[in-house]
Order: C-alpha cells, then sequence, then structure tokens
C-alpha cells in the first residue's frame, strides 16, 4: 500500500538521496525492518508537499551503510537509532554514539532483531526480557 | 506591566481554585473507569482478561484458582471488563486509594482453598 | 576563548523529562550541543512481537500520556486502511472531538510550562487551572484523564450522549473566555517579549532543511498541517493551518496559542454535525501489507509505519515522533544563544522524551 518507492542498491543511496534534495524533498525518517537472519530493509522517507517518497535499501546486516546525514543534517538521529536497535553500521556519522543513543553500554545485544540475537560478548545480565520470544 | 492585576484581585476574593484533597473528595463522573473489582463468585478463572491485557498486569492461575492484579501495571484501560464472558470484572467510577507499596491484589476462590 | 562545558539536564527545572545536553560555552556564548538521549528508552516497538495488533492499540497509547489519543488514532487508521475497514462516520467525529481536546490539553500545558521556563510561575498557574477543565471533560466523557484507550481497530469503544456534548460544549465556552484573558498577558507583557522575541530564530528554508514539524514549522511561516490530508473527519470541517511568519520562539508560542482557541471551533464543528449512528464495526481477518499513518499531534506530525504479514502479531511498527523530528533542528538553534535562554529555546519546541525514545 506505500506508493511511490524506488530499490535503490547499497552504492545508489547517497545519489538518489541527493536527488530527492535537489527535487525539494524534505527528510521524513529512516525505517528498519528485519526480514531474515542477515537482510534488513531500510526504508528512506521524504515528504515533498504531503506528497511521501520512499527509497527501499535491502541491505546484509553487516554491510556498511552510507550515512546520508551531510545531504540531510537532521538523519543522523535516525541513524544512529538503526545502529543501536539493529546494528547496522553507518559510515560518515557526524555524530556517532556508538550504539549508546538509546541503549545503556552495557547492553551487548541489538534489541530490536527478532531472528538474529548475535551476542557481541556474552550476553549481560538484566536484558532478559528482551530475548524473551513470542511464539517459537 | 500590570496585566494580571484584575485577575490578581479577583482572585483575592474569590474561593480556591483547589479542594482540601483527603478531607474533600470531588464526585467522580458516572462512567469513569476507576478500580478493578473482580467478583470471586462469578469469576470461572477463564483466563481471557489475562490474555486481553495489553499491559499484562493480570495473572490467572486456573489449576489453583487464583486471579491477580498488579496495580502498578494496570492502566484502567477497562479491556479485561469488556472481555470478560462471566461478567465477573467491573469497575468503579471512584479511584483506589494511594498505596505505599507496590502490592498485588490476589483473589482465591474459597472451593478450592478448602478442598 | 577557553571554552567551559556545562551539563544541561537531566534534571533541571524546567525539564518535564529527562534529557541531557552537553553545551560548550564560551563565555555565555554557546558553541555547541551534544545530546545524550536513552533515559526513558522502553522499547515499546519491540512488543510487536509478543501483543496482536487489537493490543497494539493500548499498547501505542503508552508512548506518550499527553498525546495518548492520537498514536492510538493513528496506529487504528493505519491498520484499517490496511484491513480496508470503513470506520462509522459517528466514529470518525467523536476522533475529531477527543483529538482536538488532547490538543487543547496538550497545548495548555506546554503554554503553562513555557510560562514557567521564563520565570512567570502564576501565569502557568492561570493556564494549569484552564486545562483541569479540559482533563474533567476527557475523565467525564471516556472515563480516563490522560490515557483515554476510546480507540479499537474499527472505531471506538465509548459514544457521547447529547447532554454530555452540550455540557462539553458549556464547558468550552468557558474555556474559550479564559484563554483570551490570558491572550494579553502572555502577548502584551515587556518581559515575555523581552525574554521570547527574536530568541532561536528558524527560518522557512532551515526548518524545511532540518525536517522539523508542526508548531516549530508552522512557527516558521510554512503551512504544513497534516489535518489538511483530511483523516478522520477533518475533510469536512473548515480548517486552515496556522501559521507565524517570525520563527523565534514568541512565534511558536502564538502558533499553539491560536492552535488552542482554533481547537475549540474544531470541537464545535465537529459537535453541531455529529452523525448519528454505530460508533464501531466488527473487524475480522489480519491485516497484510505495508502501510504509512500520518497523523498530526499537538508537536507535530506523527508517522507510523506498519508491516504485517497476514499473522497475529505484527512484523514491525515504526514510530516517528514529532520531537525526534525537531530534536536536530533543536540543536542547530542552540549556537550562538546565551545560556540563559537554553531554557525557553529547548522549551519552544515542545520537547517530549518519552515520545522521542519510546
Amino acid at each position: 500500500m506505500i506508493e511511490n518507492v524506488l530499490s535503490v542498491p547499497l552504492e545508489a543511496v547517497l545519489d538518489e538521496t541527493a536527488k530527492m534534495k535537489i527535487a525539494g524533498y524534505k527528510f521524513v525518517t529512516l525505517s528498519c525492518v528485519e526480514l531474515d537472519t542477515d537482510t534488513v530493509y531500510i526504508l528512506y522517507h521524504f515528504d515533498c508537499d504531503y506528497r511521501l517518497a520512499h527509497l527501499r535499501l535491502t541491505a546484509s546486516k553487516d554491510a556498511r551503510v552510507p550515512s546520508i546525514s551531510h545531504i540531510y543534517p537532521s538523519a543522523f538521529l535516525a541513524e544512529n537509532e538503526i545502529q543501536d536497535l539493529f546494528n547496522i553500521a553507518f559510515t560518515n556519522l557526524p555524530i556517532d554514539f556508538k550504539h549508546t543513543l538509546f541503549l545503556d553500554k552495557r547492553i551487548k545485544k541489538e534489541p530490536l532483531c527478532r531472528y538474529t540475537m548475535t551476542d557481541k560478548s556474552a550476553p549481560s545480565a538484566g536484558d532478559g526480557v528482551l530475548a524473551q520470544k513470542p511464539n517459537g | 506591566m500590570f496585566k494580571l492585576t484584575p485577575s490578581i484581585l479577583k482572585n483575592l476574593v474569590t474561593k480556591k481554585a483547589t479542594r482540601l484533597y483527603p478531607f474533600e473528595v470531588r464526585e467522580s463522573y458516572e462512567n469513569n473507569r476507576g478500580e478493578l473489582v473482580n467478583d470471586v463468585e462469578k469469576c470461572n478463572f477463564c483466563g481471557i482478561c489475562a490474555a486481553k491485557c495489553p499491559s499484562a498486569c493480570i495473572t490467572v492461575d486456573k489449576k489453583n484458582a487464583i486471579w491477580q492484579c498488579a496495580l502498578f501495571s494496570c492502566l484502567f484501560c477497562g479491556i479485561c471488563v469488556e472481555a470478560c464472558p462471566k461478567k465477573s470484572l467491573t469497575q468503579k467510577t471512584e479511584y483506589r486509594k494511594p498505596l505505599q507499596e507496590k502490592e498485588v491484589v490476589s483473589i482465591q476462590m474459597k472451593t478450592a482453598n478448602e478442598g | 576563548m577557553r571554552q567551559t562545558i556545562i551539563p544541561f539536564g537531566p534534571q533541571h527545572p524546567v525539564l518535564t523529562e529527562p534529557i541531557h545536553l552537553t553545551l560548550t560555552v564560551e563565555d555565555e556564548v554557546i558553541t555547541g550541543a551534544i545530546p545524550a538521549l536513552g533515559f526513558v528508552h522502553r522499547g515499546l516497538e519491540k512488543l510487536v512481537e509478543i501483543k496482536d495488533f487489537h493490543q497494539m492499540v493500548q499498547v501505542v497509547e503508552r508512548v506518550c500520556g499527553i498525546c495518548s489519543m492520537l498514536h492510538a488514532m493513528c496506529f487504528a487508521q493505519g491498520i484499517e486502511e490496511l484491513m480496508e475497514v470503513e470506520v462509522p462516520l459517528r466514529a470518525k467525529y467523536l476522533r475529531v472531538i477527543w483529538s482536538e481536546l488532547h490538543r487543547m490539553h496538550s497545548h495548555l500545558l506546554w503554554l503553562g510550562l513555557f510560562a514557567d521556563s521564563f520565570g512567570f510561575e502564576s501565569l502557568f498557574m492561570q493556564f494549569w487551572r484552564i486545562r483541569e477543565k479540559i482533563m474533567n471533560i476527557n475523565e467525564a466523557t471516556t472515563g480516563n484523564r490522560v490515557i483515554v484507550s476510546v480507540n479499537i481497530i474499527g472505531g471506538l469503544r465509548r459514544d457521547l450522549t447529547p447532554e454530555q456534548v452540550r455540557w462539553m460544549l458549556s464547558e468550552l465556552t468557558d474555556v474559550g473566555k479564559m484563554i483570551r484573558s490570558l491572550e494579553s498577558t502572555l502577548f502584551d507583557d515587556y518581559t515575555v517579549k523581552k525574554r521570547t522575541r527574536g530568541k532561536g530564530v528558524m527560518s522557512a528554508e532551515k526548518a524545511i532543511e532540518m525536517g522539523t514539524v508542526g508548531p516549530a514549522l508552522r512557527g516558521s511561516g510554512v503551512p504544513q498541517d497534516m489535518r489538511t490530508l483530511g483523516y478522520a473527519a477533518f475533510k469536512d470541517l473548515d480548517f486552515a493551518p496556522v501559521t507565524e511568519p517570525d520563527g523565534d520562539c514568541w512565534s511558536r508560542c502564538r502558533v499553539r496559542f491560536r492552535e488552542t482557541l482554533q481547537s475549540i471551533d474544531l470541537i464545535r464543528q465537529a459537535a453541531g454535525r455529529l452523525p448519528k449512528g454505530d460508533i464501531n464495526i466488527k473487524v475480522k481477518g489480519r491485516p497484510e501489507g505495508e502501510v504509512i499513518s500520518r497523523v498530526e499531534q499537538p508537536r507535530g506530525e506523527v508517522f507510523y509505519y506498519i508491516k504485517a504479514s497476514g499473522d497475529k502479531y505484527l512484523d514491525r511498527v515504526r514510530i516517528r515522533t514529532p520531537t525526534f523530528a525537531n530534536f536536530p533542528a533543536l540543536l542547530t538553534l542552540l549556537p550562538g544563544m546565551y545560556l540563559s535562554d537554553v531554557p525557553v529555546i529547548v522549551m519552544s519546541i515542545d520537547p517530549c522524551i518519552s515520545c522521542t525514545e519510546r
């Protein structure tokens, strides 16, 4: 039901974002959706006079996604959020919170991933609630 | 400057805008969602309320017939009241009085207690 | 000149919620601001995995207390669009009424807090006294004061009786009078002007570039308001976005003040045209697909991205709250300002940290 979606490869993200900026679009936000154990969608949402346009990037979890914060300065917060909650690495972030935007330093997992809970080290006590699965 | 002066003078002579709360309690509205009560006579411990509750504050032990509600998690949305098939859950119009500790209301069926 | 680093927050008299700013200061002029968030992060988006989509309506209400009804409405509208459910017309009008009541009590709360941020405490109390009337209307009509829980997928849980509508409108007439009586105090006062005019100026171009939403954007003269999209019953109502040209704190304050009065007008229009009929319809089946739902909250546009795959549990709910969009702009407003203006500028975007961190 989302209209106006353009799928972009990793290399073309910056180019397409720059085109959006030239076309007069306003940055809305980034959404990250986990698809399976090693791929994610990153949706870039833009708005121009109530009309939305989207870029859909299908990236693998260990890809290093270029930050669009140099084109849209307000994107750094959304990018840091994805870095926190999904452990997707962004390059060239102007302010890099290094996984501490929302989370505590001790948390070593990416809380919003449900398929892979890859431990970056041994699981720390206290995040057991986040690791619960609904129905297998 | 002095824009609030009439208001200040008016406030000097009118009665207080606030109530002396514990001594003077406002009447609650007719449809207010207040304290959650479970009528143990009607309850059949089916556990639908526990499954429907968005904040997961109700736990039901079917085997021992125990119904528990964590008071401080409950947000009085009334979803459980609507979902209850036996109409044993009701909400009063008054709020529960403040508590000093995080209490859990626990209701157990009497027959299960004796048996 | 030597730089000093001054921590602002997480506990600060003007802040209603915890946020930390590391301010770099030269003399008294701010040169940089770096935020630290995460004090109230609750991971509500994660709950889609264990709560089904009917329960999620009540879960997303918990994102923010002040705009709880609008969060639930936005989510419900998204799911209704996915499932191709047409909500009864009466429910649409009632949604307008309650959402505007929420906007009013949020704006009155903010006007009070804003007055408090520059030290005008009696004005703060005046505004909050008015707000209490709105809270009473909420309590009498929905049953709860803050988290009203009236929305479900397919409509509403509560209806308004004609007596309630009449009582509500008479109360709102009083509220309108009380708010207007404070207008000259707030906008003609010398001290208020000194503290707010020309502080934190954001031009229209910059506001668009930084992706701001809501009163922060309309305060810079950009007439963008999601209510013009015509969700719920807004397409039938007479409505035009409120804008102010200056882009400073005073301008943003004026936008919110005028919107409060506009909300009374909108409620009156909706109550006058309130159609008869059901307030909800049974919803069967499960949602499938992707949808974006946008609603104008008191603080700006809220953006929901919902992905479902025909299961009881949704795949993803992504909530972009208005403060999340306004926050980067706030950081660019601070450099060049005096340290004593920071509370006013921070308050002027109406930060809701619970919303931002979810």
